[in-house]
């Protein structure tokens, strides 16, 4: 079976114009989106509480608001959580005055009186300081923003520069792209998160490195070609490769993301956009910015000079 | 070339085999014969805290207030031995917290300081002000000395700690220092979280003060308490008076006459007539001498037991007390009063800590992630599998093959190296999967685009092992660093995500390229390769 008939050709740079202009437009929306508005953080990054509630028969979401009694405040947020007819719930609790250790007995208590006891279970606290998660969300930050830096540096190591670079450019319009997915599905920012996004950057980066492989060889093959032509051809021959290797990945998360459970879901979610994104920008970005240093620099015929005295 | 093939079959066999040991264990259970424990491993996979349940928590060691106490009793020190050699008429203060103020008068100034550097090395003099025939010196423990008090004030908290949940009984703790004032605590399924924090966060802090019985308790609560008085209160209860829960004032004399590091043994005894049990603390012999003294100087007056600033009881001393046996009592159940005696046994923590990070999860939620991992795990794989024999037939049962070799190597591993796994890192194991045959996609399309261009089966499949290597590896290289970066970056659970990600890709790595490989080679050298299925 093939995906992808041999000998086909797309000429993908001819729509890089679009794409580039298209991918800038989206990239600059969720930078003003995320420095405007601020992404939605869990309790990792923002400190606070989250409970995970279940309960034995049919309640609504009122009524866990009245148990809670002084510990729901205006700004408690009250979920479903989990399967439809699982009576899960998720409860965040802003930072509230009450000490981080002390908090399971109170809610036990308010929810005791109302319920009775036995009839729900407290599956999950999870509690952080305001501090810790200051630490926390600065370091994710850092971390992601290294090995975007630690890719390219890997492919300028073993290709070239501006093979690094388009990379670069490419990893952060993942990143970009999987942010803006999360704030619009709503979904918080926690560490699980960061984990999905430093997965996206070692993930994303492997289409740039089998088209890069392909381009340094057909380079060596057709010296004759333009650099333009180079690519586009490379972009074809590698096209089944990159579709299937990510779409194997995406089977999986696919299959996380629908039966994998609650906290596994927003996990599933940004890898599942981070590697779509990720072959397309192999292809409408990574490409373009190769094209545009060498442009920028020197004329075709040179480059292929360049190229040649290099073997 | 068929020698070759024998060694690496044989390579492959041996480690087939050692997995397989080393995951018996984890899947058989108790079904694995007797001898098995003499000379193989036991040890299951290790389930992280969000699977199997239990608490974690970070605990902040409030490091100021450790420095605050020993200055307080700096304090106290100096005015001693100022007393001692007979010099008067200076004040000692604790200021600012951290800091202690002297005012000497221009006489004494010379002995003072004197006597400051030859008995307290420890200090260091921050500003000397002279004004109006008074001098005032501003004192505070010097770095070196306020460094090893932190120190001291976290690993010490820690020991107690350890103490304290050792005597709790928990099954396989983890406590350990995190940075400079934190303690990391794991405890793997607990049924009772909130007491088990109660038993760690309390400071035991146990003071014997005298009640001020000349002072006038409401006078007090209304203009403050008189100088080296202070107020502390009760709870009334049973025994003590008042209605329970009822706050009751006390004011005490601020001198601590003694305090809990003494105590030898502390026991809960059954309740006598209508109070409820109460726990008997045994002093060590130095304790017992201290104990007797202060009884004896203060017989029928009123002696305050104060645990961590609350007033447990206020017996009368009916005569001198000796044999170093006291009593807390208080309106406390048997379970309260044992948890009481626990940490008087462990004793008392140096400084206060705050418990800033908590993460609980019940057993039962723990035993759904699994189930929900599994299920995923299946459903994803068999998507994996199948697609892969669809589109590459025979070739893709053998890239199948090594992928199901690739599961088995790496939860071996991680049983081997008592690696934790967590909820991500089940998800981990699962994506891990669906990366893993890409080494096989690009070989075999490799191989596809060489028998395109011409080549025959045997050269199309060397050629397509040869030029897909490098980029398998620098796929593979980048995938790892984000998993080291992760790992760098991650607590807990997200940790165990990173561990399974980067052992994976190593394990995709051996069984997609060289596990096939093996295969080709084989057939290579029984006849000529002369069809593949691809």
């Amino acid at each position: 079976m093939e995906l992808i008939k041999p000998g086909m050709n797309i000429p993908f740079t001819k729509y890089r114009h679009i794409a580039v202009g298209l991918s800038t437009v989206v990239n600059l929306l969720v930078l003003v989106f995320l420095f405007a508005k601020g992404p939605n953080l869990g309790v990792d990054f923002a400190g606070g509480t989250v409970v995970q509630l279940k309960f034995s028969q049919k309640v609504s979401i009122p009524e866990i608001r009245t148990a809670l009694g002084s510990l729901a405040t205006s700004e408690t947020v009250i979920q479903d959580f989990g399967q439809q007819d699982s009576n899960e719930f998720l409860v965040r609790l802003e930072k509230t005055a009450v000490e981080i250790g002390s908090l399971g007995e109170q809610l036990r208590t308010g929810l005791t009186r109302h319920f009775g006891a036995g009839r729900f279970e407290i599956r999950r606290i999870e509690s952080v300081g305001p501090k810790v998660g200051k630490e926390l969300r600065q370091q994710g930050a850092w971390s992601v923003i290294a090995a975007t830096i630690m890719m390219g540096v890997y492919i300028w190591f073993r290709f070239q520069l501006r093979f690094g670079l388009g990379a670069v450019v490419a990893l952060i319009h993942d990143v970009l792209v999987t942010i803006g997915a999360l704030m619009l599905a709503h979904y918080e920012f926690d560490l699980t998160i960061i984990a999905a996004l430093l997965t996206i950057v070692g993930y994303s980066v492997n289409d740039t490195v089998i088209v890069c492989d392909r381009i340094r060889e057909n380079m060596r093959k057709a010296r004759r070609e333009s650099l333009e032509a180079i690519i586009n051809m490379s972009i074809n021959e590698t096209l089944s490769r990159t579709i299937i290797t990510t779409g194997t990945a995406i089977m999986v998360l696919i299959a996380l993301f629908l039966l994998g459970g609650g906290v596994i879901r927003p996990f599933a979610f940004a890898l599942l956009v981070g590697f779509f994104s990720g072959v397309y920008s192999t292809i409408f970005i990574a490409s373009p910015v190769i094209l545009l240093w060498e442009k920028g620099r020197t004329s075709g015929a040179q480059v292929q000079k360049t190229e040649s005295r290099r073997k | 070339m068929r020698r070759s093939v024998a060694i690496r079959l044989a390579l492959f066999i041996i480690a087939t085999l050692a997995s397989l040991v080393y995951l018996a264990p984890t899947f058989l259970g108790g079904r694995l014969p007797e001898w098995w424990g003499n000379f193989l491993p036991t040890d299951k996979i290790h389930l992280g805290l969000d699977l199997q349940g239990g608490s974690h928590l970070i605990l902040e060691v409030k490091v100021d207030k450790a420095v605050e106490n020993n200055i307080e009793r700096v304090k106290g020190d100096i005015t001693n031995i100022l007393r001692e050699r007979g010099i008067s008429g200076v004040s000692v203060d604790r200021v600012q917290g951290t800091q202690i103020q002297l005012k000497i008068p221009a006489a004494s100034v010379e002995r003072v300081q004197g006597v400051l550097k030859g008995d307290f090395p420890s200090l260091a003099v921050l500003n000397t002000q002279t004004s109006g025939g008074t001098t005032e010196i501003f004192l505070s423990l010097n770095k070196e000395e306020m460094r090893s008090l932190r120190d001291y004030a976290v690993d010490q908290s820690l020991e107690t700690i350890r103490n304290r949940i050792d005597q709790f009984g928990v099954s396989e703790p983890v406590i350990q220092r995190e940075g400079q004032t934190d303690i990391l605590v794991q405890l793997p399924g607990i049924q009772d979280p909130q007491r088990a924090k109660e038993i760690i966060g309390k400071t035991a802090l146990l003071e014997f003060k005298l009640v001020d019985d000349s002072a006038n308790v409401e006078e007090a609560l209304r203009n403050g308490p008189p100088p080296g008085d202070e107020i502390l209160y009760g709870y009334g209860g049973r025994g003590e008076g008042g209605a329970a829960g009822e706050k009751v004032p006390y004011v005490l004399q601020s001198r601590t006459l003694m305090t809990g590091e003494y105590i030898a043994d502390a026991r809960v005894r059954p309740s006598q007539q209508l109070q409820g049990p109460y726990v008997e603390l045994i002093l060590n012999s130095s304790g017992a001498r201290l104990f007797e003294q202060i009884t004896a100087a203060n017989v029928k007056r009123r002696l305050a037991i104060v645990l961590d600033n609350r007033v447990y009881s206020a017996p009368v001393i009916q005569e001198r007390i000796s044999g170093g046996r006291a009593s807390i009592t208080g309106s406390f159940d048997i379970k309260e009063a044992r948890d009481l005696a626990i940490i008087l046994r462990a004793g008392a923590l140096p400084a206060p800590v705050e418990i800033i990070e908590e993460r609980s999860v019940g057993p039962s939620l723990g035993s759904d992630s699994i189930r929900q991992g599994v299920i995923s795990f299946v459903v994803g794989i068999s998507l994996v599998v199948v697609f892969m024999i669809i589109y590459y037939k025979g070739a893709g049962v053998l890239a199948d093959v090594a992928l199901i070799f690739h599961i088995l190597f790496l939860l071996a591993i991680l049983a081997a190296f008592k690696a934790v796994l967590t909820l991500p890192g089940i998800a981990g194991i699962v994506l891990i999967a669906g990366m893993a045959v890409d080494a096989n996609v690009l070989i075999n399309e490799r191989i596809r685009e060489e028998l395109r261009a011409g080549r025959a089966p045997r050269s199309a499949v060397e050629a397509g092992y040869e030029h897909a290597l490098p980029a398998i590896i620098d796929t593979n290289v980048t995938t790892f660093l984000s998993g080291l970066i992760l790992f760098q970056f991650g607590t807990g659970p997200i940790k165990g995500f990173a561990v399974t990600l980067c052992i994976g890709i190593l394990t995709t790595v051996v069984t997609a390229v060289y596990m096939t490989r093996i295969y080709y080679d084989y057939r290579m050298g029984v006849r000529r390769l002369t069809r593949i299925s691809i």
